[in-house]
C-alpha cells in the first residue's frame, strides 16, 4: 500500500488536525474556569455575570468583614498544615519502608495506602463518624487532622516512594562502607536526594486537605467550620460576589504554591 | 543478591519496618471504621445489636435506590469517555512536544485539580448558568434563539467532571506515551501505515495499561464528586455521594446509610477489580 507521493496526504493531515484541535479545546477547556474566577473577583457589580462590569478590589475589601468566612479559612489552614506534619513523617517512613522492600507483606500495604484514593471518601468519612462515635467519642479537631492524614498520605507515598526507587542503591553501599550509620546515611545522602518528590508529595498533601469536603464534612465539630464547606454553602444557596472575591483568593494562593513547588520540587515532573 | 551477613540486609530489614507506624494509623482508622460501617448496615436501628439484611434488601427493592446507583455508575462512565477523548490527544502531543512545551501543558493541566474543587465548581456555575459565557456566545452567534439548560442537568455534570478530573487521564497516559520505543511507530509508518492506523494498531495497544490505569482513577474521582455533583447537578440529580449525606445526617437512618455506603464501595471496588483484570492482560499483550 504505497501511497502517491506528490498528493497531499490526507490522512497524516486529517491526523494532526483532529489530535491538535482536541489538545487546543481540551486545554481552553482546563485554563478557562480558572480565569474566569479570577477576573469575575474583580468586578465592579453586585452581580456574578461575566464579563463583569468594571473592575474594582471591593469584593476583596470586604473579605476584611467576612468574620464567619475568615474563621472557616484559619481552621482549615490549621488542619492542613497539621494534616501535611503528620503525612510527611508517617508518609516517608512507610515510604523507605515499602521502597526497597519486595515482600508480599509489603506490596499488600502498598496497596492498602493507597486504597483511600480509590474507595469512596464520603463513604469513609461517614464510617469514620460511626467509628468515633461507637467508641464514645464525638467528632474533634483531632480525628478531623486524622481522617484527612488518612486520604492525604497516598500523594505523600506516591511521590516520595517514585524518587526512592530511581535512587542508585550504590549509594547507600558507598555510605555503608565509608562507615557512616543508617541515620547519617538518611540525613546526609537519602534526604536531599528525595527532597524533591517529598516537598512535592507535601505540597499534594496540603492542597487536597485544605481542599478536602467529603471528610470534613462529618468530622468537623459544629464549632469548626471548613473552608471548603462554608464556600459550598454560600454558592448552594445564595451567590454572593463575596465568594468569588475569596475564590479568586484562593486561585492566586494555589498558583502561587504551585510556580513555588515547580521551582524547587519541579512539581510537574514528579507528578509523572 | 547478598549475604544477609552484611548491614545493608540488616539496613533494609530496618526499613521495611518503617511502614509500620503508617500501617498501624490505617488499621485504626481505616480498616476498622469500615469494619464498623459493615456491621452498622447489618443493623436494624443503631441502638438494637441483632444481624439482619433489612438494609440491603430495602435498598434494592426500591427503584429510588438502585436506579440512583445506576445512574451514579453511568454518569462515571459518560465522564470517563468524554475525558478520555481529549485526555488522550494532550498526553499524545505533550509526549513528542520538547521539555519547555511538555512542563507548560503538563501545568495547566495539573492547574484545575490543584485548585479548590468549589472554586472549580463555581466558576463552572457562570460559565454555564442562564446568563453564562456559553449561553451569551451561543445566543450572540445566533446558534440558539434561548438560552440553553446546561446547569442542573446531567450533561453539565457529565461536562464539568471530565475538565476536573481531566489530570488523573492525562498523566498515566503520557507516562506509557512516553515509554513507547519510537522505531515501533516509526515502523509502522515505514510499512505503509498512515497516522491513524497507526494510531489504531500500534500506538493505542501498547499504550492500554496507561489508558486502563488513566480510567480508574478518573471515574473513581467522578462517581465520588460529592462537591461538583451536587453544585452543578442541583437538588433534583441525586447521586450515590449525596444519598449517603442526606440519608446519614438529614435523615439520620445511619443503618440505611451505612447499606448505601457498603454497596457503593463494593460497586467501586468491582468496577476497579474488572479494570485492574483488563489491565493485566493488556500488560501481557504489549510484552509479548
Amino acid at each position: 500500500m504505497s501511497r502517491p507521493k506528490a498528493a497531499i496526504d490526507w490522512e497524516a493531515v486529517s491526523f494532526r488536525f483532529v489530535f491538535t484541535a482536541l489538545t487546543v479545546l481540551a486545554v481552553i477547556v482546563l485554563v478557562t474556569p480558572t480565569a474566569i474566577v479570577l477576573l469575575t473577583s474583580f468586578t465592579a457589580s453586585e452581580s456574578l455575570r461575566f464579563p463583569p462590569a468594571g473592575l474594582s478590589l471591593r469584593w476583596y475589601y470586604a473579605l476584611l468583614d467576612a468574620d464567619q468566612m475568615q474563621r472557616a479559612a484559619w481552621n482549615s489552614l490549621i488542619v492542613a498544615l497539621w494534616t501535611t506534619l503528620v503525612c510527611v513523617v508517617f508518609g516517608t517512613a512507610a515510604a523507605l519502608g515499602i521502597a526497597r522492600t519486595r515482600s508480599m507483606w509489603v506490596r499488600g500495604l502498598d496497596l492498602l495506602f493507597m486504597s483511600p484514593l480509590l474507595l469512596p471518601a464520603l463513604a469513609f468519612g461517614f464510617a469514620a463518624l460511626v467509628y468515633i462515635n461507637r467508641l464514645g467519642f464525638s467528632p474533634s479537631l483531632e480525628f478531623l487532622v486524622i481522617g484527612h492524614v488518612i486520604v492525604c498520605v497516598p500523594y505523600v507515598l506516591r511521590t516520595t516512594i517514585a524518587s526512592l526507587t530511581q535512587l542508585d542503591p550504590a549509594l547507600f553501599d558507598a555510605s555503608e562502607s565509608l562507615g557512616a550509620s543508617w541515620p547519617m546515611t538518611f540525613r546526609k545522602v537519602t534526604l536531599p536526594l528525595i527532597a524533591p518528590g517529598l516537598i512535592a508529595g507535601a505540597f499534594l498533601a496540603f492542597m487536597a486537605s485544605f481542599d478536602n469536603v467529603p471528610v470534613s464534612l462529618f468530622l468537623a465539630d459544629a464549632r469548626t467550620e471548613m473552608l471548603p464547606i462554608h464556600l459550598w454553602q454560600q454558592i448552594d444557596t445564595n451567590l454572593d460576589v463575596r465568594t468569588a472575591a475569596a475564590s479568586g483568593l484562593i486561585v492566586i494562593f494555589t498558583l502561587a504554591l504551585m510556580l513555588i513547588a515547580e521551582r524547587v520540587a519541579g512539581l510537574t515532573g514528579q507528578m509523572r | 543478591m547478598r549475604s544477609s551477613s552484611k548491614p545493608s540486609a540488616v539496613w533494609i530489614d530496618f526499613e521495611s519496618r518503617l511502614a509500620l507506624p503508617l500501617a498501624a494509623l490505617f488499621v485504626a482508622f481505616f480498616v476498622a471504621p469500615l469494619f464498623i460501617l459493615i456491621v452498622l448496615s447489618l443493623q436494624p436501628d443503631v441502638a438494637t445489636r441483632t444481624f439482619t439484611l433489612k438494609n440491603y434488601i430495602e435498598f434494592f427493592t426500591d427503584p429510588f435506590n438502585y436506579s440512583i446507583l445506576w445512574e451514579t455508575l453511568l454518569l462515571g462512565l459518560k465522564a470517563t469517555v468524554l475525558c478520555l477523548i481529549f485526555a488522550f490527544p494532550i498526553a499524545w502531543i505533550c509526549a513528542r512536544a520538547n521539555v519547555r512545551l511538555q512542563q507548560a501543558i503538563l501545568f495547566l493541566v495539573i492547574l484545575p485539580i490543584l485548585t479548590s474543587v468549589v472554586v472549580r465548581t463555581f466558576s463552572w456555575i457562570v460559565i454555564l448558568g442562564r446568563q453564562g459565557i456559553v449561553n451569551q456566545i451561543a445566543l450572540g452567534l445566533g446558534i440558539v434563539h434561548e438560552p440553553l439548560r446546561l446547569l442542573y442537568t446531567e450533561l453539565g455534570v457529565v461536562i464539568v467532571l471530565a475538565q476536573v478530573q481531566m489530570p488523573l487521564m492525562v498523566l498515566p497516559i503520557l507516562t506509557v506515551l512516553s515509554k513507547i520505543d519510537p522505531n515501533l511507530t516509526d515502523a509502522s509508518y515505514a510499512l505503509g501505515a498512515g497516522e491513524w492506523r497507526t494510531l489504531w494498531r500500534v500506538t493505542l495497544p501498547l499504550s492500554l495499561p496507561g489508558v486502563i490505569a488513566g480510567c480508574i482513577l478518573t471515574y473513581t474521582a467522578c462517581i465520588t464528586a460529592f462537591v461538583t455533583q451536587t453544585l452543578i447537578g442541583g437538588a433534583r440529580l441525586i447521586y450515590m455521594p449525596l444519598h449517603i449525606y442526606q440519608q446519614a445526617i438529614g435523615a439520620n437512618n445511619w443503618p440505611f446509610a451505612a447499606a448505601i455506603a457498603v454497596v457503593f464501595m463494593l460497586s467501586v471496588l468491582i468496577i476497579i477489580g474488572i479494570l485492574g483484570a483488563l489491565a493485566r492482560r493488556s500488560q501481557t499483550y504489549v510484552q509479548a
